[in-house]
């Protein structure tokens, strides 16, 4: 027989002001089933939850409906209360009567009546709730990482220095990411390849750290505490155990003028290459696209010329890799718009017209220029630079709608750098707003005005055309009201930057959220920013939306953490919302197994006493089920049932209203 | 007719958005009509087109079904199959005789609880002027004073 403690809650005047909570008592009262009803000021206070304990107790209480607010407020609190007093805590029920009554009606009788029957329905379902214990899970204590920029570098270097297993994925043949690519870094000028190649070799030099390059995640299956992963590392054609690195292939390689990725096509690279001088590991791979072996079936000059036996293996395959690991951390970083959009600021067409990632190579020190900054045309000095910021961010119409963050700050680093390489230089920056909003931040963008001379034109730029060498940059001045027209040498666009083109379709693989552009969801933007909706899935760098070093190293060592305090128990505890088979009515359609979003119904046999199979069913596996209902749904002959939300309980509930 | 009809509505969402949006619609003290009854469940894809057979033989005169928008289910693809399920089965309905317009289906995200409050209020009047739902009753008691099943 249900004995069921009924608790009023008041909320001091939020509840009590629109609905009449005597009334509601009295007419839980007399409800069938309804062993003891209350109602008192603030039921999540401590003198509250003890009169709720001591009810359970008094009257040995079989179930508990708080009528108060939403159970996202406190069904933890109650849930513990009930654990306290000896009762299942999932034979609780939150009525919300606040959120989803008091507080958006204004009629008290209109209200009353509705909260006495949200609170009698939930009477109804918590008769038929079921005592449930959480569900024990081993947690496997390595970590994978996937992208080895800054942000993944950092995240895995921040879990191995805690003792913990991680494996870095990595598809370019180089860890580094982006910022390897860089110049210097705002706010302090420090040289992006000083600070960062150490950290990259303190990474694949790690004990803890195995660094698969040239790799990409294929496949993730499990659940938190234990993924498995497949990894593919994509054939190399260079055994990076034997190679040491000696670069002789590349000086040989006849193949020589290939557009270099990494230098933004500014210069070339061989077709058996590594991507940057400081690569790690500083093991070259074969372009199979370029190299004339693998085109015409000739040459093998750098096979010829490698010192070591079988170092260069034309006949390498793809091979694929299995992991098991307890938490991902997704740090798969960003790439640039396609400014080609813009036809009107003629990129793609003039060369001088170039992108601000490629105005890092040519300021970079390693670059194809040596840190000159030269026009890519005839590879003289510009006299005068324009700068476009914006140039596809907040621009709904061809760009993207969202700020790309970065540009306000590395535009007026671009300036900067312009001054001291070039004295006497003569920059000019079209903007919308400085957003400088960062520790030294507007400091800095103060001293490219003040100190280096850059001049902020506030205004779009609506075409930039050639003229007798020149390209003329005609824009808005709109401070000064007036159109404005630049004879430039070169030409810099602050590009959007976006996420990955395969994001999406990344994400779906692994099982993440992504929002309208394919920059991955977090858990919540403020409270549960580096965690996704997925339990076990993390974090961080620009595929969470665009960010510049500081706050991706600072989102990387919060994932870190999230991971190691995952992996601070060998066991995890799970909430038992889980789907269960009927075994005796399963009819084996397999329905359920393609509705299942996580793969978590397997077939099981059921065999007799001599092991003959009497029939085949399905089975839920409790550690991969998330509790979402749709086989439940799905299941023809009704065997599904899901625990905390079972047939019995949603129809007692609906009939109840 | 004397007295304005008061309809009843029973919604089925989802505990991860359109809740947490009625949620919100109460934190931001926004007021829409109180014929609504929510029925929380931890995604679209548990509801079963029984839950609103249930809801229309206990008397309501409309249902609603609204979960996360596509791309955003927290359980990836629950809201997907309730959309088709939902789909088919107001076909069905409406075969039966039971106009599409009283199951309503949305999505609600958790940030959107003006929505949630401009729906129900939508919802409320739509049904005002479809006037109660008696189908079911008047067919419960054909079955009962004549079937021989």
């Amino acid at each position: 027989m249900a004995k069921i403690g009924v608790f009023v809650c008041h909320c001091g005047e939020n509840i009590a002001s629109k609905v009449d909570t005597g009334n509601l008592v009295k007419a839980l009262s007399d409800h069938p089933g309804v062993e003891i009803c209350n109602e008192y000021k603030y039921f999540c206070s401590d003198p509250g939850q003890e009169t709720v304990k001591r009810a359970i107790r008094e009257n040995n209480l079989t179930g508990v409906v708080v009528a108060a607010c939403s159970p996202r407020m406190h069904e933890t609190t109650f849930r513990k209360a009930c654990a306290e007093a000896g009762l299942n805590p999932y034979m609780l029920e939150l009525a919300n009567i606040r959120e989803q009554c008091s507080w958006v009606h204004s009629d008290k009788d209109q209200a009353t009546e509705k909260a006495i029957e949200i609170t009698r329905s939930l009477v109804e379902k918590v008769k038929r709730n079921n005592e449930l214990k959480p569900i024990s899970v081993p947690v496997t204590r390595r970590a994978l990482v996937i992208g080895g920029g800054i942000a993944g570098i950092q995240a895995a270097l921040d879990i191995a220095g805690a003792g913990r297993e991680v494996i870095l994925v990595e598809r370019e043949p180089s860890i580094g990411g982006h910022m390897s690519q860089l110049s210097e870094t705002f706010p302090t000028l420090d040289c992006s390849q000083c600070i960062l190649t150490p950290r990259m070799v303190e990474a694949i030099q790690h004990p803890n750290i195995k660094v698969l390059t040239y790799s990409e995640v294929e496949e993730v299956d499990g659940y938190i505490g234990n993924f498995k992963v497949k990894v593919r590392k994509k054939a190399r054609y260079v055994d990076i155990d034997k190679c040491t690195g000696c670069g002789d292939c590349i000086q040989k390689c006849p193949v020589k003028k290939i557009p270099s990725e990494f230098e933004c096509g500014l210069g070339n690279r061989t077709a058996i290459y590594t991507p940057f001088a400081q690569a790690v590991p500083n093991k070259p791979v074969i372009d199979k696209n370029r190299c004339t072996y693998f085109k015409n079936g000739k040459c093998k000059i750098c096979q010829k010329t490698c010192q070591i036996e079988n170092c260069i293996d034309f006949e390498m395959q793809d091979t694929y890799e299995e992991y098991e690991v307890g938490a991902i951390v997704v740090a798969t970083g960003f790439q640039i718009q396609d400014t080609s959009v813009y036809g009107e600021y003629g990129y793609g067409k003039y060369k001088d017209v170039i992108t601000g990632l490629s105005f890092e190579r040519l300021a970079s020190a390693s670059g194809p220029t040596a840190g000159k900054i030269l026009r890519p045309s005839d590879g003289k000095e510009p006299e005068t630079v324009v700068f476009i910021q914006c140039a596809g961010s907040r621009d709904p119409s061809k760009g993207v709608k969202y700020c790309s963050k970065i540009c306000c700050m590395y535009t007026a680093k671009h300036a900067m750098l312009y001054a001291h390489k070039h004295h006497g230089s003569n920059s000019k920056i079209f903007y919308m707003d400085i957003r400088a909003a960062g520790k030294g931040y507007d400091e800095f963008t103060r001293r490219a005005i003040e100190e280096d001379e850059a001049e902020y034109l506030r205004g779009r730029v609506s075409k930039v055309f050639e003229e007798n060498g020149k390209l003329i940059v005609r824009g808005v001045d709109t401070l000064l009201g007036k159109p404005v027209e630049v004879a430039a040498d070169m030409v810099v666009l602050a590009t959007a930057i976006v996420p990955q083109p395969d994001a999406k379709e990344f994400a779906k693989r692994i099982g993440i959220g992504y929002d309208e552009y394919g920059f991955y969801n977090e858990a919540h933007l403020k409270l549960r920013p580096v965690e996704t909706a997925t339990a076990g899935i993390y974090l961080c760098g620009a595929c969470q939306s665009p960010k510049d070093i500081p706050d991706s190293v600072a989102q990387a060592s919060a994932a870190a953490a999230k991971v190691l305090g995952l992996f601070s128990r060998e066991q995890l505890e799970r909430e038992p919302v889980v789907a269960a088979v009927g075994e005796s009515t399963c009819a084996g359609c397999w329905g359920c197994v393609y509705a299942c979003p996580y793969n978590a119904i397997e077939q099981k046999e059921i065999r007799d006493r001599n092991g003959n199979l009497i029939k085949e069913v399905a089975s839920v596996n409790p550690g991969l089920c998330q509790g979402c209902g749709t086989c439940v749904t799905f299941c023809r002959s009704n065997s599904i049932d899901l625990a905390g939300f079972t047939e019995k309980q949603i129809f007692a509930e609906v009939m109840a209203l | 007719m004397s007295e304005p009809f008061e309809p009843k509505i029973v919604a089925f969402v989802c505990t991860y958005c359109t809740y947490a949006g009625a949620d919100l619609a109460g934190t931001s003290r926004l007021k829409y009509a109180p014929n609504v009854r929510i029925v929380r469940l931890p995604c679209t894809g548990r509801i079963s087109p029984m839950f609103i057979l249930k809801a229309l033989q206990k008397g309501a005169d409309s249902v609603l079904v609204s979960g996360c928008h596509p791309g955003d289910c927290h359980f990836t693809a629950g809201n997907y199959h309730a959309r088709r399920r939902w789909t088919v089965f107001r076909a069905l309905l409406s075969f039966t005789g039971i106009p599409e317009e009283r199951i309503r289906f949305s999505w609600i995200s958790a940030a959107e609880g003006a929505k949630f409050a401009e729906l129900i209020n939508e919802i409320t009047d739509d049904t005002r002027k479809l006037g109660p739902f008696t189908q079911y009753q008047e067919l419960q008691k054909v079955i009962e004073t004549q079937s021989t099943y």
